[in-house]
């Protein structure tokens, strides 16, 4: 029950509304530190916009969602900083620098930035006309464009700048090394099969070094080889860098396997937020998957392994 | 009846039916009827109550449509489908050795031109090479290169480039004309040394300007606000007729010699008294000018390379390929369209207060909407974000306008009446269309990775895209 110690992310009150439809309604929940947390659901519960009001590419209609990426969120600072016009407070107002943030305040890359919260897409978006490692360095811009001082030192080709490339180059040799892609760096990015395309998409938005990596049904279109280290490359990424995970995820044995926490949603509304054991048991859950309960349910349920 | 039946035939022919090929010779028959009925079966003429009459022409009709008949005809008989396509333009080879190799070969053309065209022209004919060519050319080298970080690299599509141009030539002809003579006369020499830099700065401005209410807009949507905008410059350009005299335009004092005028007004000492030269003094300012834009384009170049390299010029093009994924990278889109705007401005105005020194007027109509059509196809002709694509580009579509005013002697050929020039619009129609046909994304279409881990491969221009605003 991390979610509740010590969480990373708290969202109260979210309401997405669109014209006469409401996406999202009035959902709370919270992102544990270092946990996965999968967020599931029939399709068109609302997941994908949660995710998009999370990376600021909505502005939801109401809510409150406080992300904290210096140590535990206190309730005192987040009602001061509500009560303020600010977006966020940073310990040393560095950027990437440890601070409490307000994200339904902060524009996109802000969130991306300043934040650090990562996320990658449905259908999936690389850069296709650009090689793998330039996928790679492009999403380490923040770091580069400090490096590059506003691109005047880089202009005239200072050493620092270069180093700093070298080093952007260094980490997205690592993440290559992770992804196996490393013999592929040269390549465009819209020659890599599907499978590799996904993966490349997760490394390139570990490139950006978040606290939190937001994946959208990253297991979808994986044959199950692949799904399998899909779910060993997100624990690695949770254990070796302390970055929580949150999660959108059809497939269930990639939700069950590695979750923390499982947190379902129907029709806008959460229906059951727990370990991945309770929300299995949940039946409200199983009412929303398969119906109400009958034999044919039953017989379904065994099918599925539910 | 089997055509094939009969020994005569090519294998061509054995495919179809004598009757088909027939059928399908008469449907193109008719197809030309059909055309011709508006284009050539009738004349007006005045007859002589000057009255409009029409004078029917029915022989050159049945000429075309059984020129039309025959050919396709012969063409199904002999010409031989089975054989594969010729590949007419392969890709260019850009193996390591043509590409180191070729850059450098240009340049030393480049640097070497106006010495060629003196030795090939003599000096009467080098003024026109070096300036109508060499000059031009560069000029447009510039343009393009400058529309080339938008539409290029930053994928959003410009119609109204002109306007920077025009900016940065009329800064250069309202300073130098106006102000510097108005306020402090003894730096009229410098005068486009001093607007060189200020022409960069408005136009970078200007950009900004224009940036900032398109920054939502797309494709299409942003084609003709920016259109829009080119137009609204020259129409402002036109009307404000305090500052800018109006469609008489500005009369533009010469460049000098950092300093020094070539041609004397007021008794100054000249550039050519100075060095102790003999020969025109308009030759020295040909050759001076066509080493200032030399410089200033290879300066453009070298810019726009660096840049590439920087992270601003890789956002630029992950811009392009796609916005929705650089806000989730942490770019700030609009700050990088707006750099992409400024600095595709900035080399637009550095070219027009070039040309604002390279000519006696700056007058509207240097700057209407062909001018940006024009600049917008060199891009898309040289390949979208390939400088020497575009420079190949720059040098087939204006030097290859220019050609054709040097082709007098087709008047022997086709009448005193005929000049080529007329038909440029088709020749240059034409060409495109071509283009579109065999190599639709442009000269160089494949791009050059900003960085690489161990070799560097060209991408095939099949992945990159070509940006949607």
């Amino acid at each position: 029950m991390r979610w509740l110690r010590d969480p990373l992310l708290v969202v109260e009150g979210l309401t997405m509304r669109f014209g006469g439809l409401v996406a999202v309604r009035d959902l709370a929940f919270s992102v544990g530190r270092g946990d996965i947390t999968s967020l599931i659901g029939p399709n068109g519960a609302g997941k994908t916009t949660v995710f998009n009001c999370i990376t600021g590419f909505y502005k939801p209609t109401s809510g409150l969602m406080v992300l904290s990426t210096d140590g535990p969120i206190q309730s005192q600072a987040v009602a001061d900083l509500t009560a303020s016009s600010r977006r966020f407070v940073c310990r040393d107002d560095k950027i990437g620098g440890g601070g409490l943030f307000l994200l339904e305040r902060m524009p996109d890359f802000e969130i991306t930035r300043r934040a650090r919260v990562a996320r990658t897409f449905q259908n999936i978006r690389l850069f296709v006309g650009m090689t793998v490692l330039e996928n790679l360095v492009v999403a380490q811009h923040t770091a580069l464009m400090h490096a590059s001082g506003w691109s005047l030192v880089g202009l005239v080709g200072a050493q620092s700048y270069k180093q700093a490339e070298a080093s952007a180059v260094d980490v997205a040799r690592y993440w290559l090394d992770r992804i196996g892609l490393t013999h592929r760096a040269d390549d465009a990015a819209g020659a890599l099969p599907y499978g590799d395309q996904r993966r490349l998409e997760i490394a390139r938005a570990m490139c950006t070094d978040p606290v939190l990596l937001c994946l959208d049904e990253p297991a979808a279109g994986l044959n199950p080889r692949e799904s399998l280290a899909l779910n060993e490359l997100l624990r690695a990424i949770r254990d070796e860098h302390g970055t929580s995970i949150l999660l959108i995820e059809h497939d269930m044995s990639v939700v069950m396997e590695i979750s923390d926490h499982v947190i379902v949603l129907e029709y806008g509304i959460k229906i059951s937020d727990g370990t991945p054991d309770s929300v299995k048991n949940d039946p409200r859950v199983i009412a929303a998957y398969l119906g109400v309960e009958d034999e044919e349910v039953a017989e379904a349920e065994a099918e599925v392994g539910l | 009846m089997s055509a094939g039946s009969q020994g005569g035939l090519p294998p061509a022919a054995s495919q179809h039916s004598l009757t088909e090929i027939i059928k399908d010779a008469g449907l193109w028959a008719l197809v030309t009827l059909g055309l011709c009925f508006p284009l050539i079966a009738f004349r007006t003429e005045q007859n002589l109550s000057l009255q409009t009459a029409l004078e029917p022409r029915p022989l050159l009709v049945l000429l075309t449509v059984a020129v039309v008949f025959v050919g396709r005809l012969l063409w199904r008989l002999y010409a031989h489908p089975s054989r594969p396509r010729r590949v007419l333009f392969p890709p260019l080879d850009l193996s390591e050795h043509r590409r180191r190799y070729g850059p450098r070969i240009g340049l030393a053309l480049l640097l070497l031109f106006p010495v060629l065209a003196l030795a090939f022209a003599g000096q009467g004919g080098a003024i026109k090479w070096i300036n109508n060519f060499g000059v031009q050319i560069l000029i447009y080298i510039m343009l393009a290169w400058g529309l080339n970080i938008v539409v290029g690299l930053a994928g959003l599509l410009d119609l109204g480039y002109v306007a920077f141009y025009a900016v940065g030539a009329y800064t250069y002809a309202i300073i130098a004309a106006y102000v510097i003579p108005a306020t402090v006369p003894m730096l009229g020499p410098w005068a486009f040394w001093i607007c060189l830099p200020l022409a960069g700065i408005l136009a970078a401005f200007w950009g900004m300007l224009l940036g900032f209410p398109v920054l939502r807009l797309r494709g299409d949507y942003l084609a003709i606000v920016t259109l829009a905008f080119g137009e609204i410059i020259r129409l402002v350009l036109i009307n404000w007729v305090a500052l800018t005299n109006g469609s008489a335009g500005i009369q533009t004092p010469y460049i000098t010699f950092f300093g020094l005028p070539f041609t004397s007004r007021s008794g100054q000492t000249t550039f050519s008294e100075t060095f102790g030269l003999s020969g025109s003094p308009t030759l020295h300012r040909a050759i001076f000018l066509y080493y200032v834009v030399l410089a200033l384009a290879l300066l453009v170049a070298f810019v726009t390379q660096r840049m590439r390299r920087l992270p601003v010029g890789r956002a630029w093009e992950a811009l392009r390929e796609d916005e929705i994924a650089c806000r989730a990278l942490g770019i700030n889109t609009v700050n990088t369209k707006l750099t992409a705007f400024a600095m595709g401005a900035m080399f637009g105005g550095l070219a027009g207060c070039i040309f604002g020194a390279s000519q006696s007027l700056v007058s509207p109509r240097s700057f209407e909407f062909m001018e940006s059509a024009t600049i917008l196809a060199i891009v898309v002709l040289g390949g979208m974000g390939s400088l020497l694509g575009i420079a190949i580009a720059a040098v087939a579509i204006i030097g290859g306008i220019e050609l054709l005013r040097e082709l007098d002697w087709l008047k022997a050929v086709f009448g005193s009446g005929f000049d080529p020039t007329q038909y440029r619009m088709l020749i240059f129609g034409l060409a495109m269309v071509l283009m579109m046909v065999w190599r639709p994304r442009g000269l160089i279409a494949a791009r050059e990775p900003s960085i690489s881990l161990n070799e560097a491969k060209a991408i095939s221009s099949a992945h990159v895209k070509e940006g949607h605003g």
